[in-house]
């Protein structure tokens, strides 16, 4: 018992340290934010507030359509993204002899399903422009 | 009570490289680039070669008017700023500098996923102020940043994972200890894809078409002004420290070096970060802006392949060697 307990204890308290730097980030953000607001004057005009478009009167709204021409890569990305999450977890044990040869006949299966992927993409003519 | 010391110590040491590192990489941007064009840079801020310039423009900040937009979605632009800059904060406590427990803010034993995992999240600042900044050009920027997000997280992501299977762990400390020298020439191509990535993860030139000043003003931070456009400045500098310390501690080595192994190992770490910072600025000075279509077109048929053939040649040498 006083095992695993002394394990988690230890790794709690490492992400515990990150988390009082977290506090202290927060801190010293909310430090400066209400240190600026002491400081500097608020002298608001309609046309400060207006919305930046080159000095002249802004047309329509900000939150306009746009085309957005990359979502295919944010499809690929997803895609490789959570796979390729699954390699550290495997990176630290692959090489261990008693797997042999194994891990890396499955890693060039991986490695092949993901090449396969690009060049699908790739064929398709997704990752051209236009 | 002596642990809370040395855990508060630990956080001062981490909390004050945060905000000295940053500044002196502006410094020498400054001074760098200027030579480089053949002009002075900042001389008069301080007297000795301008060396307050950055103090003087810190002071200027603060005493700028704070202008949010009346159609901005205010709470999601005011915090935007500070999302973009903690990240880099979390980061630096897991980044060792020496052997030992001395010499890093806090052993994570997961450190290269969290380190990964937390940088991106800086990122979602950029998206934050693009959108609540309810500004075109806002939103442009906003967009071409996720989209380098998408495509340059991927290569960083597989060439991290090459060095995992090379240390045969996560943790950075245990990354650097496993460390041998014939590891530059194995590693080199993910260290080249690595520093790519993280330079265009940072939207640093030349991959800078996020916030393109010719085409979108300043891209997610036209609307910025004062305190929180500084911190959207900080954050890139800060980023810079990261990128080039992870590049240092992941490729080359830490704090291994050909000489003065013992008390001296944060020297060649510093020394290595050091001159990595120097060719992310000089790449700034060199290079032309990538249009956008080649930022993706770099990342999908260039990086990508090659980190996926890095892994692949990782490992076969790890596994016969084993």
């Amino acid at each position: 018992m006083p095992g695993p307990t002394v394990l988690a204890a230890d790794y709690f308290q490492s992400y515990s340290v990150v988390g009082l730097l977290g506090v202290i980030g927060v801190l010293f953000v909310a430090v400066a934010f209400g240190a600026g607001r002491l400081l500097r004057p608020v002298v608001p005009t309609p046309e400060k507030l207006l919305t930046y478009e080159c000095g002249v009167d802004p047309v329509g709204e900000g939150w306009a359509h746009t085309q957005v021409r990359y979502y295919v890569y944010a499809f690929l990305y997803v895609i490789f993204a959570v796979d390729s999450i699954f390699l550290f977890p495997w990176a630290t044990v692959f090489a261990d002899p008693q797997y042999g040869a194994t891990t890396l006949v499955e890693m060039f299966i991986f490695l092949g399903f993901l090449a396969v992927g690009l060049l699908y993409a790739y064929k398709k003519g997704v990752l051209a422009w236009t | 009570m002596n642990d809370a010391l040395d855990v508060a110590l630990r956080l001062l040491v981490v909390f004050a490289v945060f905000l000295v590192l940053p500044l002196v990489i502006g410094q020498t941007e400054h001074k760098v680039m200027a030579h480089m064009q053949g002009r002075l840079g900042p001389m008069y801020a301080g007297g000795f070669h301008g060396w307050a310039q950055l103090v003087a423009d810190g002071v200027k900040f603060a005493q700028k008017e704070d202008v949010v937009p009346a159609g901005a979605d205010r709470r999601i632009f005011q915090l935007a700023p500070a999302v973009a800059l903690l990240p880099y904060l979390l980061v630096l406590v897991a980044i060792p500098i020496g052997p030992g427990e001395g010499a890093v803010g806090e052993v994570v034993d997961a450190g290269l996923f969290f380190v990964l995992a937390v940088m991106g999240v800086g990122v979602l600042g950029s998206l934050m102020a693009g959108w609540a900044s309810a500004n075109k050009f806002s939103l442009l920027g906003g967009l071409r940043t996720a989209a380098q997000l998408l495509a340059y997280e991927l290569p960083m992501l597989l060439t991290a994972a090459s060095v995992a299977m090379a240390a045969g762990t996560v943790s950075l400390p245990g990354i650097v200890e496993a460390f041998e020298w014939w590891w530059l020439p194995w590693q080199i191509v993910g260290a080249l894809v690595f520093f790519v990535a993280g330079l265009a993860e940072l939207q640093r030139p030349p991959f800078d078409m996020p916030v393109a000043d010719s085409e979108i003003i300043f891209g997610a931070y036209t609307e910025y002004t004062g305190l929180r456009f500084a911190l959207f400045l900080l954050a890139e500098y800060a980023g810079i420290v990261v990128l080039c310390g992870l590049t240092t501690v992941l490729f080359l080595g830490g704090w291994h070096g050909p000489w003065g192994a013992d008390g001296l190992g944060w020297v060649w770490t510093l020394l290595k970060t050091a001159i990595l910072a120097f060719l992310v600025i000089w790449l700034r000075v060199s290079y032309p802006r990538l249009r956008e279509d080649q930022l993706q077109k770099l990342a999908w048929t260039t990086l990508v392949p090659l980190a996926l053939a890095q892994i692949a040649l990782t490992g076969i040498v790890k596994v016969a060697i084993q």
